[in-house]
């Protein structure tokens, strides 16, 4: 789904216009050409047949109209850069009175951090205010593009970057992860929500409202809502299938686990300290059969009470069986 | 003339020199031993590349998972970009064709230095081993794509210092090859050919060399680089060493897009000696040809940055890109005028190399036309890293490099095997090659204006429709290539022998018995007129 349009005829957001301009332009000149070209072609191809014309007649060439067919592309291309560059420029610098948010890529989700400390997977933004998006990666390079607004900027370790929008319509539109980063880079997806004001305004201030979704009041409820609104579950799973990181089902808590500290193989028990540190410390012990160096360290993410109700719903996984 | 009528020198297929067998062909020194070498090696990894390219086109037919999972298509998807670009593309044209006719386009009896030539060969093959062996030895799956980005082609693959070692001896190669042609064009043209009487397809392989001899050796410097990183931790690239990840892009870039100029310039050079010989007319406005061959080349170095334009670098060098970007897009429009122009007043003959010609011109344009849609800042931020992407690159290397290598295969066959090939199927299979090449790229426009982006195992719904397109073409596209290569191997057995000249061309390949004699020439030529001199 692209979008889910409540006011049909306003773009989505400001630079939709500037890109139509560019690129249809171009399209419409690229089009012009190549079906002239190709139909001079053809009819030469036709014309001038050996079987009906048996002999050539031979033309040097002819500098007119070289130079007439040198120049009038140049400036055709000349008036394709300005368009190009002028629907880009206004790209480069946000509006001083813009909200912001920071959004942190790591293999491989999003997350989007609000100015009062809230934390979402989804990006949340008012209709008609203007976003600055710094942006952020932990481990490569990834891209956070939402087509359906027309823009894409690179995250890259190590730099601080930023881009801008102006939300013009309400609705629902994808936000994908445009640059390769790894097995799960197609899945590295989310979604922006352009809502009113109002709505804005409550979903902002309602810090609870994430942890409290839709997982009811079954033991570990908190901690499953939390392992999705953190991006865990791109690597881990519910249900015992693997995929770059172990599932959760493997947690036996009180049983050993066979894991790899400093490369050797050594037992340790699953217990709350272990989930801690497998949290903050990700490649000091490895799970036996996964590769090394693919989990950040969460210290500063994840808070501990919140490893606290993950640890509930790991426990809570144990008792099912 | 036919081989047999009275040749006092032997064709250079039935040359009996010191060794015998598989060795006379990989000690020989023959120019035309050796462009054999590298077509059969190419067609080789052509062969595994395209398999691989039809199986992530199938298993694309359906969101999830449909025949390989995402760690298999991720995979696949660098090996076919590894193959495709560094041992299909790059050397594809300049190494056989430019091998075997650019002695004989210009009167000399080799190249410059013979035994280097078959140095560079077997480089090439080295090369291309280590580049594939690096991507099994490592712990992981190949998985980086093709360009190797860092930081995750460092943190994924322990052997990335072997794959760019690989990368690094194909450079040495192709500087090899480059520095041979330079030689040889500027020392070995027979008396009268003057800079202005030399063949299109010697100009373009002129102007390739220059670029093979001065950007390749980025791929070094990069190489040295990440030995320095990874050995001692001098931060170049990583951000954990305090080093920048763009600079790696840049380096990559700066040697990576000449490289594509490296690939379509000989292309268009054989299309521009193509279409003289069937139209049987001078090709028009010969010296802008010239002209524009060594401007794409000198401009295409300058224009690596379009790569980047979402990756933040600074405002002026990115409208400076795209600037010059646009400006390397004027000489490639002025040869399609020109080929096209040739054709008026032509008197032209319809066979298989015209019709592969046509073909390249079309798919030509459409690969140039939203080549300048990606050069324009404002819809580059959009189409950046998504399936428009990937049609473009597909139409400039597979429709430009690749149509261009079949319709000279087409119009060299003859000289080359002694044989004709059969003219219908070669049509059929030109026929269905490019419905199925239209029906396979042109969806990805659609799907990366949507907003589909490039290297996704898994879409979402709405590119679903698109994407069964898409995929149908690639068996169509298949099926072409399959009609096209196995008739080509039939006619060497079935095929009538080929006279010197039976298309009328008036370059000096045709001069010569087919296939020619070892020494090319019983006497140096003496050029008194044009290349397409056709009164």
């Amino acid at each position: 789904m692209i979008s889910m349009q409540s006011t049909p005829g306003i773009d989505a957001s400001n630079f939709v216009s500037s890109f139509n301009l560019a690129f249809y332009f171009m399209v419409g000149i690229a089009l012009l050409f190549m079906l002239g070209l190709t139909v001079l072609m053809l009819y030469f191809v036709y014309k001038y047949n050996r079987k009906k014309n048996s002999k050539a007649v031979q033309i040097e060439g002819s500098v007119r109209l070289e130079i007439l067919w040198t120049v009038i592309p140049a400036l055709l291309t000349l008036l394709m850069f300005y368009f190009g560059w002028s629907g880009w420029k206004p790209m480069t610098k946000a509006p001083d009175d813009a909200m912001v948010v920071t959004s942190t890529a790591r293999m491989w989700n999003f997350s989007f951090e609000y100015e009062n400390g809230k934390s979402s997977p989804e990006l949340v933004v008012p209709v008609n205010t203007p976003v600055k998006i710094n942006l952020v990666a932990l481990d490569v390079i990834h891209s956070l593009f939402i087509p359906a607004f027309r823009i894409k900027s690179d995250m890259v370790p190590g730099r601080e970057t930023m881009m801008w929008f102006l939300p013009q319509r309400e609705g629902q539109y994808d936000l994908y992860c445009a640059e390769y980063c790894g097995l799960q880079h197609s899945y590295m997806t989310s979604v922006v929500k352009v809502v009113s004001q109002e709505e804005y305004l409550k979903w902002y201030t309602d810090t609870t409202a994430v942890t409290t979704a839709t997982e009811g009041s079954a033991p570990g409820a908190e901690g499953l809502a939390i392992l999705k609104n953190r991006g865990c579950n791109a690597c881990h799973t519910s249900d015992g299938s693997k995929l770059v990181g172990p599932s959760y089902l493997d947690l036996r808590f009180g049983e050993k686990l066979i894991v790899l500290r400093d490369g050797k193989e050594t037992e340790v028990t699953v217990d709350e300290t272990y989930i801690i540190n497998s949290i903050y410390d990700p490649n000091s012990e490895i799970v036996k059969g996964y590769p090394k160096g693919l989990m950040q360290s969460y210290k500063g993410v994840v808070p501990e009470d919140e490893i606290t109700k993950i640890i509930e719903y790991l426990k809570s996984l144990n008792e099912e069986q | 003339m036919s081989v047999t009528a009275g040749m006092t020198e032997p064709s250079y297929l039935e040359f009996k020199g010191k060794y015998k067998g598989i060795f006379s062909w990989i000690f020989s020194t023959d120019h035309k031993r050796i462009a054999l070498l590298y077509l059969f090696s190419i067609l080789s990894l052509f062969a595994i590349g395209a398999t691989l390219g039809l199986l992530m086109k199938f298993e694309l037919i359906a969101p999830g998972k449909t025949i390989m999972d995402a760690k298999a298509y991720n995979a696949f998807f660098t090996l076919h970009g590894i193959i495709m670009i560094f041992a299909v593309v790059i050397p594809g044209l300049p190494a056989v064709f430019g091998n075997f006719m650019l002695p004989i386009l210009i009167g000399a009896k080799d190249v410059a230095f013979p035994r280097l030539n078959l140095f560079s060969w077997y480089l090439y093959v080295a090369g291309v081993l280590l580049v594939v062996i690096a991507q099994f030895t490592g712990d992981q799956a190949p998985d980086t794509g093709w360009t190797f980005y860092a930081p995750y082609s460092f943190r994924t693959a322990g052997n990335m210092l072997p794959a760019v070692f690989g990368a690094f001896v194909l450079g040495f190669s192709s500087i090899l090859t480059g520095l041979n042609f330079l030689v040889t064009i500027h020392r070995m043209r027979a008396p009268g050919m003057t800079w202005l009487k030399m063949p299109l397809f010697p100009w373009t392989l002129y102007a390739t060399a220059w670029i093979q001899l001065l950007a390749t050796p980025i791929v070094g410097i990069t190489l040295l680089m990440i030995v320095a990183e990874r050995l001692f931790n001098i931060g170049f690239f990583d951000p954990t060493l305090g080093g920048d990840p763009v600079l790696y892009q840049h380096l990559f870039w700066t040697y990576s897009h000449p490289a594509v100029y490296i690939m379509i310039l000989p292309a268009m050079g054989a299309i521009s000696e193509i279409i003289p010989t069937f139209a049987r007319k001078i090709i028009f406005g010969y010296k802008f040809m010239v002209a524009s061959s060594l401007l794409i080349a000198f401009v295409g170095y300058f224009v690596w940055g379009h790569h980047m334009f979402t990756a933040n670098m600074s405002g002026q060098a990115l409208y400076v890109f795209s600037l010059l970007t646009f400006l390397v897009a004027i000489p490639s429009a002025i040869k399609v005028f020109n080929w096209i122009s040739t054709m008026y007043k032509a008197s032209i003959d319809l066979q298989t190399p015209f019709f592969w010609a046509m073909a390249f011109i079309l798919v030509f344009m459409i690969g140039g036309f939203s080549g300048l849609i990606l050069g324009s800042l404002a819809a580059d931020v959009h189409l950046h890293d998504t399936h428009f992407v990937v049609a473009h690159f597909h139409f400039i290397v597979f429709g430009g490099t690749g149509f261009s290598f079949f319709a000279a295969m087409h119009h060299w066959y003859p000289k080359i095997t002694g044989k004709m090939y059969d003219t219908a199927w070669a049509n059929t299979g030109l026929t269905v090659l490019f419905i199925g090449f239209i029906t396979l790229y042109l969806p990805m426009f659609y799907m990366g204006v949507k907003g589909m982006p490039r290297r996704y195992f898994d879409y979402d719904e709405v590119f679903h429709a698109s994407n069964i397109i898409s995929s149908m073409g690639s068996w169509v596209l298949y099926a072409g290539l399959l009609i096209t290569v196995i008739n080509l191997f039939i006619s060497l057995k079935r095929g009538k022998q080929a006279p010197a000249n039976p298309w009328g061309g008036s370059t000096l390949e045709w001069t010569i018995p087919s296939p020619p004699p070892v020494e090319n020439f019983e006497e140096t030529p003496i050029i008194t007129k044009g290349p397409y001199s056709y009164n």
